[in-house]
C-alpha cells in the first residue's frame, strides 16, 4: 500500500488526495494517514518541482565534483561529508564506490562562482586529497524525465 | 465492362467505426477516448532489439511459421501464463497481428455453410472473417445483466448441427468483460459434449485487474479443440509492429501455415526479433502498464458513479462499457451529439454488434490528465441532457 502511494506520488506529487484515493482504490482517510505517517518517518522527504532551468533566462551552472578524501578515525566519511553538504551551494552529496569517495553536485550562478567554491572551500578542507570538477553542459534526462521533448499523441483518433 | 467486384466482399458491411472516424477526424481539439491501442510506447529495450536486428542486417524472410527462437519463447510463455504446452515445431504459427490468425484459422477450418458462433459485442473482424471463409456467422447476444459473459444457456441455445466453431473473445473488446474459471468450465463442457472447436482470442490476456486470466485451452479436453490466439500489440504496446500468433493442434496449424505461406510468406522479421526480447525480458513492463491501466480504470468507474452513469465493473482489457439507455437515443446518435456538443469522441457500442446498442465503448488507454478532462466533458453533457429532459 505504501509502495503504491510512493510510486504514484514520486511522479506526480500534485495529485489531490481524493483523486489519489480513487486511483489507488483506497479510502481517502487511509491515504491521508499513510502520507502523514511517511512524512513523520522521513520516508517522504519533500515535494519538489522538476524544472528545466535552461528554458528560463536566469543563468545557472551545474557541476559534478569527484572528491577524494581521507576518512577519519571513528567517523569514516560521515563527518567530512557533513562539512561539505552543509554548504547551501551543494545540491547533492553521495558516498561513492570506486576511484573516488564523494560525488558532490553543485549549483552556482556562474563558472567563476563554482570554481571559487571548489578552490576556496572544498580543496582547502584538510581531509580532501583531490577534486575533479565536471561542468554539466546539457541535461538530457533528469529524475526519469526526458527534457527537451514534448510528446504528442500520434495515434489515430479512433480504432477498433 | 463487367462488374469487377465479388458479390461476397461487396455485401460485407464496412466497420461501423469508419464513418464515425471520418467525422471525428475533421474536427479540431477533439479529446478522443476512441482508440483501441495502448498509449505507451513500446518499451525501449524491445525497440532497441528491433533496431539492433536491423543494424546486424537481419532483413531476410524467416521460415513461414516464424523464427524458431520466437516460437520457443512463445511456448515457454504460454506454458507459464496459460498453463498449456505446445510444440514449437508444429503447434505454433507467428502471424501478422492476432487479426491474421483469426482470418487464417477460419479459412483453415470452415467449409461452406459451417456455422461460427460469435458472441457480441465483440471485436469487429470475427463476422467478416467468417463470411470470407464461406462460414455462416451466428451471433450470440451477450447481456449486460451477465456482465457480458457468455453463459452456458446462451451457448446451448445457439448450437445447431452445423455449428463448428465458437469464438471466445475474452478479455473482451469492447466491454472489458472477462470469463473466470467457473464460467469457462461450463462452456468447455458443452464444447466437448457437442464437439465444437474454439477460437479463443486472448489478445488482452495480460490485461486483467484483480483477477487472473484463465485460458479455455487449459481446461480438460480443450487443448485439442482450441486455437489460442494471442499477440504482442496490447500486452507489450506493440500494435504497429503487427505481430501475433496462434497455438493449436498441429493438423490445424499446418493448414493455417499453408494459407499464411501463400498470402503472407512470413511475419515481419524485425518485429519477430523484437518480440523475442519482449517475451524474455518484458514482464516488468507488462506489470507497470497493467498497474497504470488499473489506476485509470478505477478513476473512470468512480467518475461514472459520481455522474450516475450505470456501468458494470469490467475486469479486463482497457475499456469500460457504460449504459446510456436512459437517454433514449441510439448509441451512434448519442456519440455524435457528444462529439458535437463537447468535442469528446467515444465509440458507439453498436459498432461491435447489435447487442452493443445502448452502450458506449470508452477506452482508458489515455493519460489520467486526458481522462480527467474527458470526464468533465461527459459529465457536462449528461447534465445538459438530463436538464432538457425534465
Amino acid at each position: 500500500m505504501r509502495e503504491k502511494i510512493l510510486t504514484f506520488i514520486e511522479k506526480n506529487s500534485r495529485v489531490d488526495l481524493k483523486e489519489l484515493a480513487v486511483i489507488l482504490g483506497m479510502t481517502e482517510a487511509d491515504v491521508a494517514n499513510e502520507l502523514e505517517a511517511m512524512e513523520q518517518e522521513g520516508i517522504i522527504c519533500g515535494y519538489h518541482t522538476l524544472i528545466d532551468w535552461d528554458k528560463v533566462t536566469t543563468e545557472r551552472v551545474n557541476a559534478l565534483i569527484e572528491v577524494r578524501v581521507t576518512p577519519q578515525r571513528g567517523k569514516g566519511f560521515d563527518s567530512i561529508a557533513e562539512r561539505i553538504y552543509k554548504y547551501p551551494e551543494v545540491e547533492a552529496c553521495y558516498l561513492i564506490s570506486g576511484g573516488y569517495d564523494l560525488l558532490v553536485s553543485l549549483e552556482g550562478k556562474t563558472l567563476r562562482e563554482v570554481s571559487a567554491f571548489v578552490s576556496e572551500k572544498l580543496s582547502t578542507l584538510e581531509t580532501v586529497i583531490s577534486t575533479s570538477t565536471h561542468f554539466i553542459l546539457k541535461k538530457y534526462k533528469d529524475h526519469g524525465t526526458i527534457l527537451h521533448q514534448k510528446k504528442e499523441d500520434e495515434r489515430m483518433i479512433m480504432t477498433p | 465492362m463487367r462488374n469487377p467486384l465479388s458479390e461476397k466482399i461487396v455485401t460485407i458491411r464496412p466497420s461501423g467505426i469508419r464513418k464515425f472516424f471520418d467525422i471525428a477526424s475533421e474536427r479540431k481539439d477533439v479529446i478522443s477516448l476512441g482508440v483501441g491501442e495502448p498509449d505507451f510506447d513500446t518499451p525501449w529495450h524491445i525497440r532497441d532489439e528491433g533496431i539492433w536486428s536491423l543494424e546486424k542486417g537481419r532483413t531476410f524472410y524467416t521460415s513461414n511459421s516464424g523464427l524458431m527462437e520466437l516460437r520457443e519463447e512463445i511456448c515457454r510463455y504460454t506454458q507459464r501464463k496459460a498453463d498449456v504446452s505446445y510444440d514449437p515445431k508444429s503447434e505454433v504459427i507467428i502471424t501478422v497481428g492476432g487479426s491474421e490468425a483469426i482470418d487464417i484459422a477460419m479459412r483453415a477450418m470452415l467449409d461452406p455453410g459451417d456455422e461460427v458462433l460469435i458472441p457480441q459485442p465483440s471485436y469487429v473482424s470475427y463476422e467478416p472473417c467468417t463470411i470470407l471463409a464461406d462460414g455462416k456467422p451466428v451471433i450470440i447476444e451477450l447481456k449486460n445483466e451477465n456482465e457480458f459473459r457468455l453463459t452456458a444457456e446462451e451457448l446451448k441455445e445457439a448450437i445447431t448441427n452445423r455449428t463448428k466453431i465458437l469464438v471466445m473473445p475474452f478479455p473482451n473488446n469492447p466491454t472489458g468483460a472477462i470469463m473466470e474459471r467457473a464460467d469457462l468450465e461450463k462452456i468447455a463442457n458443452i464444447c466437448v459434449e457437442k464437439d465444437l472447436f474454439v477460437l479463443s482470442d486472448e489478445i488482452y490476456s495480460e490485461l486483467t485487474y484483480g483477477k487472473q486470466h484463465v485460458s479455455i485451452a487449459s481446461m480438460p479436453g480443450m487443448r485439442e479443440r482450441t486455437i489460442l490466439i494471442n499477440g504482442f500489440s496490447k500486452a507489450f504496446a506493440m500494435t504497429g509492429w503487427r505481430l501475433g500468433y496462434a497455438c493449436g493442434p498441429k493438423d490445424i496449424i499446418a493448414q493455417m501455415t499453408k494459407i499464411h505461406q501463400f498470402a503472407i510468406m512470413c511475419a515481419p522479421t524485425t518485429s519477430q526479433y523484437a518480440a523475442v526480447e519482449a517475451l524474455k525480458n518484458g514482464d516488468k513492463d507488462v506489470e507497470m502498464m497493467r498497474e497504470s491501466y488499473d489506476e485509470r480504470r478505477r478513476f473512470l468507474m468512480h467518475a461514472f458513479r459520481e455522474m450516475g452513469l450505470p456501468c458494470f465493473e469490467p475486469y479486463g482489457a482497457f475499456y469500460v462499457f457504460p449504459c446510456i439507455k436512459e437517454f433514449g437515443m441510439a448509441s451512434e446518435e448519442f456519440a455524435l451529439k457528444l462529439l458535437d456538443d463537447q468535442n469528446l469522441a467515444v465509440v458507439p457500442g453498436s459498432a461491435f454488434g447489435g447487442s452493443g446498442e445502448g452502450f458506449l465503448r470508452i477506452s482508458y488507454a489515455y493519460s489520467l490528465k486526458n481522462l480527467k478532462i474527458a470526464m468533465e466533458r461527459l459529465s457536462a453533457f449528461l447534465t445538459k441532457l438530463r436538464g432538457s429532459a425534465s
